[in-house]
């Protein structure tokens, strides 16, 4: 096991440049998520830390060894690929084995690796199944397995669960943060998926279009977004924005809609942008007038699309709101918990 | 009044006749559709090849039709392929193998039999073999590096096929000139070189004569052995390459635990065609060498043409030689057929 250092990374692929200087510090035994909108070059850094692609300019450390240079073998990191590349004309055991068969391993130890893998990740009945004979979330299965039998430095996952179905994806996600607190090795697991961000990581780096924009534990990005782009993107449903002016202790959106903040924002004056998310959000007398456009029960709470002065607000109750779209409600963010970013820049301001 | 009109007995339909109902029937369908592409088949492949394998019990001369033949039973064959004369003498044999007439090699006994079909056995499987395997070498070489990210790759790839595009014929005169034993430009360059001291005779020697018609058969055989594998190569998914090389694989164990296979199942087909059509070559040997010198570059297809049009004109001789062909061929189609059979891997659904 070891840690991963990213230093100040760049990639190019020719002339066009992907990613623009990212620093990442991963400690040993640290679960980390990339996580950011496609294309903006999640694959391509956990390529580089796996020695698939070049590095154009920075350093990347393994432990105490600077990796630029090494080829993947010499890298001691195992990678699960998005599609599995499981090797077709093997059988399961002979896919776990394979790593250990080129480097000589003997035959009795492989054997009793894979077996102990295969216990693990509940295989044993399949290990003398093709590939082909397995379905999806075994196959996954096998992937991992075949990352873990070899006792990596680091496991490199690009994206394992998203052919699966949403059940199974559920499932496996508990199975693989079950897995690292049992095998305490440092990981790097890329996902588009905010939950499974949110709910496997211990540290969260979001990416957007090659640069880092915020890294941190799951619940900070919630609660303190650093700035616009984290704000929208974690968090389900997205957190809604206004803009506006502050001025004496309430935001004054530019429809008209006036709220009161506090932590502080209360301070601050001069144009900004408002941030609160769904669930932050209470119905009361005193609140914004708004129209109500949508209203979807889930049971468990009750999803309604508001919309005043010409913008959508999405609200979530906890509690049953009997609103019929047309009529009016009146709302009001929590005050304690609203976000401000700065109207140009998008950083925040409280 | 709709029900009325409903109730109205239909016009009689007429009972469709036998021809129709087959013309729609599903099962007479795929027969029908099959017609076309099967007359072609009869005409063209099954007919001549009844014939010829007739023609081959007959005594007929060339011009003389089957029904006018006489019927003469395996008699050509017995002819052909003669019978064991049991006296071994191993002073005989060491002299017939090291004197290159390969009449009795491999035989425990002496055939006494038609030696110039007896040599143009020995030549076609052994043209046949190490043409093969040259070919598969040194296509899979080809395939292996063209597949690579090469400069001009487009460009070197249209100059690999250019063999296969030059007609035979074409090539054969051309490697005529190269083989010349006045001309040839390679004993001209091995003599610049100080390699040779003089005129290296080509054609004009046996042993010399095979290994050259090997090597014009080689040079036309690779471009397709190498186009059709680097199209397998490029089924191979990348990943498992990417998966193999985090694995700890080298560029070789890569090629010989993850693409040779994979590629298993296109070798075996391209192979087979191959060998097909290695074993009935006509022109290049016709063109190049004519069979000589002396029988020694005879392959049984050519050897066959002799017999029945040129020089014998019997045609229930050569019909005979060429239907000896036939076993061969079908022991190679059996053996690629049973290797071509779907691996176990390959079943079920796939990977990606
Ligand atoms: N080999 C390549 N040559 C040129 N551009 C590339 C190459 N590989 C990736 N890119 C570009 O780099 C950018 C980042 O790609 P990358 O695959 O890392 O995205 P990603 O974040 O993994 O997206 P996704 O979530 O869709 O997988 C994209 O704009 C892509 O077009
Ligand atoms: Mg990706």
């Amino acid at each position: 096991m070891a840690s991963v250092d990213i230093r100040d990374v760049k990639k190019a692929f020719g002339s066009h440049a992907v990613i623009h200087g990212v620093s990442v510090g991963i400690d040993d035994g640290e679960f980390v998520v990339l996580v950011g909108p496609s294309g903006c070059g999640k694959s391509t850094l956990l390529r580089m830390i796996a020695g698939l692609e070049n590095i154009t300019a920075g350093e990347i450390r393994i432990g105490d060894r600077v990796v630029n240079q090494l080829p993947p073998k010499a890298r001691d990191v195992a990678m699960v690929f998005q599609n599995y590349a499981l090797y077709p004309h093997m059988t399961v055991a002979a896919n776990m084995g394979f790593s250990m068969q080129l480097r000589g391993t003997p035959k009795a130890e492989i054997e009793k690796r894979v077996a102990r893998a295969a216990e693990i990740l509940g295989l044993a009945p399949l290990l003398e199944r093709f590939p082909r004979q397995l379905s999806g979330g075994q196959r996954q299965r096998v992937a991992m397995g075949r990352a873990i039998v070899r006792d990596p430095q680091v496991f490199l996952f690009d994206e394992p669960l998203s052919n699966l179905d949403a059940k199974l994806r559920v499932a496996m996600r508990t199975e693989i943060k079950a897995l690292h607190q049992r095998l305490k090795t440092t990981t790097v697991y890329v996902t588009h998926d905010q939950i499974e961000a949110m709910t496997m990581a211990d540290k969260i780096v979001v990416m957007h279009d090659g640069i880092v924009e915020q890294i941190g534990e799951p619940l900070d990005l919630y609660d303190r977004p650093a700035n616009l782009f984290v704000a929208g993107f974690i968090g389900s449903p997205a957190m809604n924005f206004m803009k506006g002016r502050l001025e004496s202790g309430r935001f004054v959106a530019d429809g008209g809609a006036a709220v009161p903040v506090a932590n502080g924002a209360a301070a601050k004056s001069g144009r900004a942008t408002l941030g609160f998310r769904p669930e932050h959000i209470a119905v009361a007398d005193d609140g914004i007038e708004t129209r109500v456009v949508v209203v979807e029960p889930t049971g468990s709470e009750t999803q309604v699309v508001v919309e005043s002065g010409g913008q959508e607000i999405v609200c979530v109750f906890r509690e049953r709101i009997a609103a019929q779209p047309g009529e009016t409600l009146r709302i009001r963010p929590n005050p304690q918990l609203v976000h401000l970013f700065d109207e140009t820049s998008g950083q925040r301001l409280n | 009044m709709p029900e009325a009109v409903l109730r109205e007995p239909a016009a009689p339909l007429k009972p469709p006749t036998l021809l129709s109902r087959l013309m729609v029937n599903r099962d007479w369908l795929g027969f029908w559709f099959m017609l076309p592409a099967a007359a072609f088949l009869v005409l063209f492949l099954a007919y001549p090849l009844a014939l010829g394998i007739a023609y081959s019990f007959t005594d007929a001369k060339i011009g003389q039709d089957i029904g006018s033949a006489n019927f003469i039973g395996i008699e050509n064959y017995q002819w052909l392929i003669g019978e064991f004369d049991c006296k071994w003498e191993w002073a005989a044999f060491w002299s017939r193998l090291f004197g290159g007439d390969f009449g009795a090699l491999g035989a425990l006994c002496k055939i006494v039999g038609d030696d110039q079909f007896h040599l143009a056995v020995f030549n076609t499987l052994f043209y046949t073999i190490v043409a093969s395997v040259l070919k598969f070498a040194i296509g899979l070489y080809l395939a292996v590096l063209l597949n690579n990210h090469l400069p001009f790759r487009a460009v070197i790839r249209a100059i690999v096929l250019v063999p296969f595009i030059v007609p035979t014929v074409l090539s054969a005169i051309a490697f005529w000139w190269i083989f010349d034993p006045q001309f040839s430009i390679v004993s001209w360059s091995a003599k610049q070189m100080g390699l040779a001291t003089e005129n290296i005779n080509f054609l004009g020697e046996p042993w010399n004569a095979r290994w050259s018609a090997i090597f014009a058969n080689v040079w036309r055989g690779v471009p397709f052995i190498a186009i059709t594998l680097l199209a397998g190569l490029q089924t191979v998914p990348p990943s498992l390459y990417e998966a193999s090389t985090i694995d700890g694989a080298s560029r070789w164990q890569m090629f010989r635990y993850i693409t040779y296979p994979l590629l298993t199942p296109i070798i075996a087909v391209v192979m087979t065609f191959s060998v097909l059509f290695t074993f009935t070559d006509f022109q290049l040997i016709k063109v190049l060498t004519n069979g000589g010198p002396a029988g020694s570059t005879e392959l049984m297809a050519t050897l066959s043409f002799n017999r029945a049009i040129l020089g014998g004109q019997r045609i229930g001789e050569g019909a005979a030689i060429s239907t000896a062909m036939i076993p061969f061929l079908l022991a190679c189609i059996l053996i690629s057929w049973f290797g071509l059979q779907r691996r176990k891997w390959q079943q079920g659904e796939a990977n990606d």
